[in-house]
């Protein structure tokens, strides 16, 4: 049980910045997802925290106590790697027991053969042995002990790398993108599981991942990288409602966010496609970003209108594709009632509430709104 | 090429040309195994024929052994090429494994001259590591035979390369569940380098089981002698080169390579193709 604390954290590679002074504070017995595009940067912050990659400068600290330059067994964090990175020449016990083995027993007591007539290791191979055949049980791979890596599915491997993680009780478990190499089904199985162990054993968990699938269903709050910069951390919903970054809103949500060219007028309002919102803002006059979510786009009324271009029902929802009129612009509304969607081609007008809008400067950063009426108060959105 | 002749004319051709290779690499085992067969009037009688008029295989097998102490030389030959394939291994894993996977200034450099190390023949350093041995007392012993040999930059960029392909997550996760680098060299990487290792152990035994050139300069005493120069002893002898024996000596000595390459076929392709792609 650890919290991890990073300041200013620095990190490059031949020249080239990966990471640009993370500063972040990870509480006790949260699940953090680090999530972001590829490249972002969010892997090699977890290196830097595991101790595997040396950070340039900043430091880490677990439990207030400064680990650079401890190395990465002594930090007492577990790993579970997206290769899984199981030894292929040992069976399932003994993945599960290297950890234990390596701390439990001296270098002497290790050697292949003399190490088996010491007094002693009897005892502490007694020990391993219990402590593995738990694990096994509570991950339901007791049966799989005796098999070689090879002869494991995708879930199974990824179980044994769990269990190797969880058996040495580590301060935090580390995990690099860890579900991406199993099939869609199983990936939300395994999503589902891994948030029950977090529960179960109130550890810190920091999960890298690039499925902001993954990081909304399982996480206590999001850490969202990119280019080397930690850009917001917050609750899902945080994220998702709140995004300070048009690069959040467009990276967290599925389809993504609707991004309109907008315009802040002298007196504070904001215009749209050519239509005046009811919102007022107090940022200085010229262009803005409309960002709309799928979901919060109303068809069948509204001041806009566009032509339906695509369709894709997927039996609980629907997405509409609309042509915006009087302008190139595509637009993607999510429908909740599959039974009326409208034709193909067919023209369709739509709208959406004031509060649904966030705006964007042209540097991407959020533009607080004030709403002049509000009509209506929706729930918050989920994915 | 009509349906009518399922064996295409390219593939007659291929095969003869095959067979015509496979019988001149042949020629001279066949005529080994037919020179020990006879004695020695029908070996040195005008005529030519492969199978002997007269069995004299076993006769010849015992004058070999006889003549010269061949289980000794053979003992000598497992002793120095063992001894050179396990050091060769102890010295080549942990700097394929420093080549491969630990990021050090000057990496791309090392590589570069164990690249060139494979240029460099054994004959052209014979002279100065003959002289090396001598000063340090060393000629005419086993540590002479074993010692120049135990670095092997073609083992380090055989491995170099093996490792290479093994996961950089495998080595991460032996350094969370706290291997030593050494560790996992010997508990990570040896495991997973199994057939890159089988097949360096088949290029090395082979080449110095074989090998003529070096134990015949550092060598004096008989007892030390490895299998080549055992057959060697067999010319240059006063009464005349006695051929019966010395072929019946010759297929003594090529039998365990053989017999070790019947039950390694597999592995010994395998370990061909490997070089050839990496």
């Amino acid at each position: 049980m650890a919290q991890i604390e990073l300041s200013a954290i620095r990190k490059s590679f031949d020249g080239t910045d990966v990471l640009k002074g993370i500063d972040f504070r990870i509480e006790d017995g949260e699940f953090i997802s680090l999530v972001g595009p590829s490249g972002c940067g969010k892997s090699t912050l977890l290196r830097v925290i595991a101790g595997l990659e040396p950070q340039n400068s900043g430091e880490v600290r677990i439990d207030g106590r400064p680990v650079d330059g401890i190395r990465p067994s002594a930090r007492n964090l577990a790993m579970v790697f997206q290769s899984y990175a199981l030894y292929p020449h040992l069976n399932t016990f003994d993945n599960i027991a290297v950890p234990l083995r390596m701390r439990r027993l001296s270098a002497i007591e290790r050697l292949p053969l003399l190490g088996a007539v010491l007094p002693g290791r009897r005892a502490k191979e007694r020990h391993i042995r219990n402590d593995v055949e738990a694990i096994a049980e509570q991950l339901d791979i007791a049966p799989l002990l005796r098999r070689k890596p090879g002869q494991l599915s995708g879930g199974q491997r990824q179980r044994v790398a769990v269990g190797r993680a969880m058996v040495r009780e580590p301060r935090a478990f580390l995990f690099d993108e860890p579900l991406s190499n199993l099939d869609a089904k199983l990936r939300v199985h395994m999503r589902a599981e891994l948030a029950e162990l977090h529960r179960r054993l109130k550890a810190t968990f920091v999960y890298v991942t690039h499925d902001q699938a993954e990081a909304m269903t399982m996480s206590s709050r999001i850490a969202v990288m990119m280019d080397g910069e930690l850009i917001q951390a917050g609750t899902p919903a945080e994220i998702y409602n709140d995004p300070e970054d048009i690069r959040v809103a467009e990276f967290i949500g599925s389809p993504k966010i609707n991004i309109l060219p907008g315009r802040i007028r002298k007196d504070g309002g904001v215009d749209v496609l050519g239509t005046a919102l009811k919102l007022s803002c107090r940022a200085a006059a010229g262009d803005c970003r409309v960002g709309v979510r799928p979901e919060r786009i109303d068809l069948g009324a509204g001041p806009f209108s566009g032509t339906v271009v695509h369709l894709e029902n997927l039996g609980a929802e629907a997405f509409v594709h609309l042509a915006i009129e009087g302008s190139g612009l595509r637009l993607i509304a999510r429908l909740a009632d599959v039974r009326h969607l409208p034709g193909m081609a067919s023209s369709v007008t739509f709208g959406f509430a004031p509060d649904a809008v966030r705006i964007f400067d042209p540097a991407g950063k959020r533009i607080e709104l004030k709403v002049e009426q509000p009509e209506r108060v929706r729930e918050p959105a989920h994915v | 090429m009509s349906n009518a002749h399922p064996i295409p004319f390219r593939a007659i051709l291929r095969h003869v040309l095959l067979i015509a290779g496979a019988a001149i690499m042949l020629a001279p085992f066949i005529w080994m195994i037919s020179t020990a067969s006879k004695p020695q009037t029908e070996i040195f009688s005008s005529e030519l024929h492969l199978i002997p008029h007269q069995f004299a295989l076993a006769e010849n097998l015992r004058e070999a052994f006889a003549k010269a102490n061949l289980l000794r030389f053979l003992l000598n030959g497992v002793i120095v090429t063992v001894s050179i394939f396990l050091l060769q291994v102890m010295v080549a894993l942990p700097a394929a494994y420093a080549l491969a996977k630990l990021r050090f200034l000057g990496r791309e450099t090392m590589f570069a001259l164990v690249l060139f190390g494979i240029l460099i023949p054994p004959q052209a350093t014979a002279v100065p590591v003959f002289l090396l041995l001598h000063k340090a007392g060393l000629l005419d012993s086993y540590a002479a035979l074993v010692l120049p040999f135990t670095i092997s930059v073609f083992g380090i960029f055989l491995m170099r390369q093996f490792f290479k392909t093994v996961p950089d997550d495998l080595v991460d996760a032996a350094r969370m569940d706290g291997i030593s680098e050494f560790g996992i060299v010997w508990r990570v990487m040896l495991p997973a380098a199994i057939p890159a290792v089988t097949a360096f152990g088949i290029f090395s035994v082979v080449a110095h089981w074989n090998d003529y050139f070096w134990p015949l300069i550092v060598l004096n005493s008989e007892h030390l002698r490895t299998p080549p120069l055992a057959v060697a002893h067999f010319r240059n002898n006063e009464a005349g080169t006695s051929y019966g024996p010395l072929m019946a000596a010759a297929m003594v000595i090529i039998a365990p390579l053989v017999i070790a390459f019947l039950f390694a076929q597999r592995r010994f392709i395998e370990g061909i193709t490997l070089t050839g792609i990496k």
